[in-house]
C-alpha cells in the first residue's frame, strides 16, 4: 500500500512572482479551503517535501536556487508550476532578465494556469500532482 | 502479572497511543482555527510515507544515532512501566533525548546545528524537573518502582499539587508545544522550521516521529503516577493536561530560549521546592 497519496508535503517557492499566486497558495491553507484535509503540510524544508510548488518565472538570479531546491528533495518528487508566469513566463516572458517558465529548468509535472491561479485550481493541481507522485513511486519500486 | 510483560506491552501499544494522540491533536488544533483538519489516522499515513521515501544521509552516523534515540525512548517507557528504579528511568529518558541532539549535530547544516543547540537548552531546562519530580514521588510513597507507587496507600496528587502544576508547565517542552518548541517548531512561517530535523529525510524522520509517540506515552504514564489510586483518573488527567497544551500551543507565539530556560527553572524551583518544603513543614 502506498501512503504518498495520503500525505503529500509541499515546499512552496516564490520565484520572481508578483505575490498574487503566493497569496492564493496560502489561501489554500486557510479555513475556507483547508488543504490539510488531504494531509497536505506546508513544510518549508526541501528534505521533507514531496511536491515542489513554484510560483513565478525563472530569472538569472533564482535559476540556481530552483535547481538546488529540487536536487535536495528526496525521491519520489513532483513539480507543480502555479500561475501563468510559472507555466510560460506570463506577461514577463519577454523581459530581459526572464528565461521563461519553470519547465526551462525542471521537469514540470503539473501546470496550473491562471493570473492569479485560483485556490480551487491550485488544489486541483496538487491533487493531480499526488497522482503523478504515485506513478513515479510505482516506476521506482 | 510479571512487570516485564508490562514493559513489552508498552513497546507494542505506545506507538498506537502516541500516533492516535497526534491525530487527535491535529484535528483539535484545526477545529480551534475553524478548519476541518486531517483524518484521525493522518500521523500513521505520514509515518508510512516517510518509510517509503528515499532517505538522504548527509552523515552516515546519523542513522545509528537516531535508532539509538528511538531505541532508548522505547526502553525508557518499557523500563518505567516494567518496574525499574524511577530515578534511573529519568536518566535513560535524558540519554534518549541526547541521541537526538547528537544526530542533529552530526551534520554541517547551520539550521540543524542551531536546532541541536536549542534542544540541548530545553533539555537543560526540563531535566532537573523530571529528576526532582520522580525523587519527590518516590519520597512520599516510599516506593522506587512504578508498580510500587501504584500500589502505595499514599495518594500522590493531594500531597504534590505543586509538582503536578509544574509538570503541566514543563510538559510543554516534552510535548513540543509552543511557546517552548524552540527546537522543533512545525510552523512553516518560522525562521527555523524544525531546525533539529532539517537534514533528516525519509525513514530518518520517521524514527524521530515514532520516538516522539513513545515520548507522549511516557508522559501519559508519568501523569498516572500522580493519580496512583486510579489509573483511569490518571489518563483522564493526562487528557486534560494535553488539551491545555493544545490550547496554549494555538494561542501563544514562540518564546526566546532565555525565557524558556529561566521560566522553567523558576517554576521548578518555586513549585517543586515549595511543595517539598511544605511537606516537611506540615508534617
Amino acid at each position: 500500500m502506498s501512503f504518498f497519496s495520503k500525505s503529500p508535503w509541499i515546499l512552496h517557492y516564490d520565484a520572481s512572482s508578483c505575490n498574487g499566486c503566493d497569496i492564493e497558495v496560502l489561501a489554500c491553507l486557510t479555513p475556507l479551503y483547508d488543504l490539510e484535509r488531504f494531509g497536505v503540510v506546508n513544510t518549508g524544508n526541501p528534505k521533507h517535501a514531496d511536491i515542489l510548488l513554484i510560483t513565478g518565472s525563472v530569472n538569472e538570479r533564482n535559476i540556481d536556487i530552483i535547481r538546488n531546491l529540487y536536487r535536495q528533495m528526496p525521491d519520489p518528487k513532483v513539480v507543480v508550476a502555479v500561475g501563468a508566469c510559472a507555466c510560460s513566463g506570463g506577461i514577463f516572458a519577454r523581459a530581459y532578465n526572464i528565461q521563461g517558465g519553470i519547465d526551462k529548468v525542471l521537469p514540470v509535472d503539473v501546470y496550473v494556469p491562471g493570473c492569479a491561479a485560483r485556490p480551487e485550481s491550485i488544489i486541483d493541481g496538487v491533487v493531480q500532482g499526488i497522482g503523478a507522485l504515485e506513478q513515479k513511486r510505482r516506476k521506482s519500486a | 502479572m510479571n512487570p516485564i510483560v508490562f514493559g513489552v506491552l508498552f513497546i507494542l501499544i505506545a506507538p498506537i497511543f502516541g500516533g492516535l494522540l497526534a491525530g487527535v491533536d491535529r484535528i483539535v488544533s484545526a477545529r480551534m482555527q475553524s478548519r476541518v483538519g486531517p483524518p484521525l489516522l493522518q500521523p500513521f499515513y505520514d509515518l508510512g510515507k516517510l518509510l517509503q521515501k528515499e532517505a538522504r544521509q548527509v552523515n552516515p552516523i546519523a542513522e545509528p544515532l537516531l535508532l539509538g534515540h528511538l531505541g532508548f525512548m522505547a526502553a525508557t517507557g518499557a523500563m518505567l512501566v516494567g518496574g525499574t528504579d524511577l530515578i534511573f528511568v529519568a536518566f535513560v529518558f535524558a540519554l534518549a533525548a541526547l541521541f537526538l541532539v547528537l544526530a542533529a549535530g552530526s551534520v554541517n547544516s547551520p539550521y540543524s546545528f542551531a536546532g541541536a543547540e536549542r534542544e540541548l537548552i530545553v533539555l537543560l531546562a526540563s531535566e532537573p524537573f523530571f529528576i526532582l519530580m520522580l525523587a519527590a514521588i518516590c519520597k512520599v510513597t516510599d516506593a522506587s518502582s512504578y508498580q510500587g507507587v501504584l500500589s502505595s496507600a499514599v495518594m500522590v496528587a493531594p500531597k504534590l499539587p505543586g509538582i503536578l502544576l509544574a509538570f503541566t508547565f514543563v510538559a510543554t517542552i516534552k510535548l513540543r508545544k509552543s511557546p517552548f518548541d524552540i527546537s522543533t517548531s512545525h510552523h512553516a512561517h518560522q525562521e527555523l522550521v524544525s531546525g533539529l530535523t532539517s537534514d533528516m529525510s525519509g525513514r530518518l524522520l520517521a524514527y524521530v516521529e515514532l520516538a516522539h509517540w513513545y515520548e507522549s506515552a511516557i508522559l501519559a504514564a508519568l501523569v498516572v503516577l500522580f493519580f496512583n489510586w486510579s489509573v483511569p483518573l490518571g489518563l483522564l488527567a493526562f487528557a486534560v493536561v494535553y488539551g491545555l497544551e493544545v490550547l496554549v500551543d494555538n494561542s501563544t507565539s514562540r518564546a526566546k530560549w532565555q525565557l524558556v530556560l529561566r521560566s522553567t527553572w523558576v517554576v521548578t524551583l518555586l513549585l517543586v521546592g515549595g511543595n517539598v518544603l511544605a511537606l516537611f513543614l506540615i508534617k
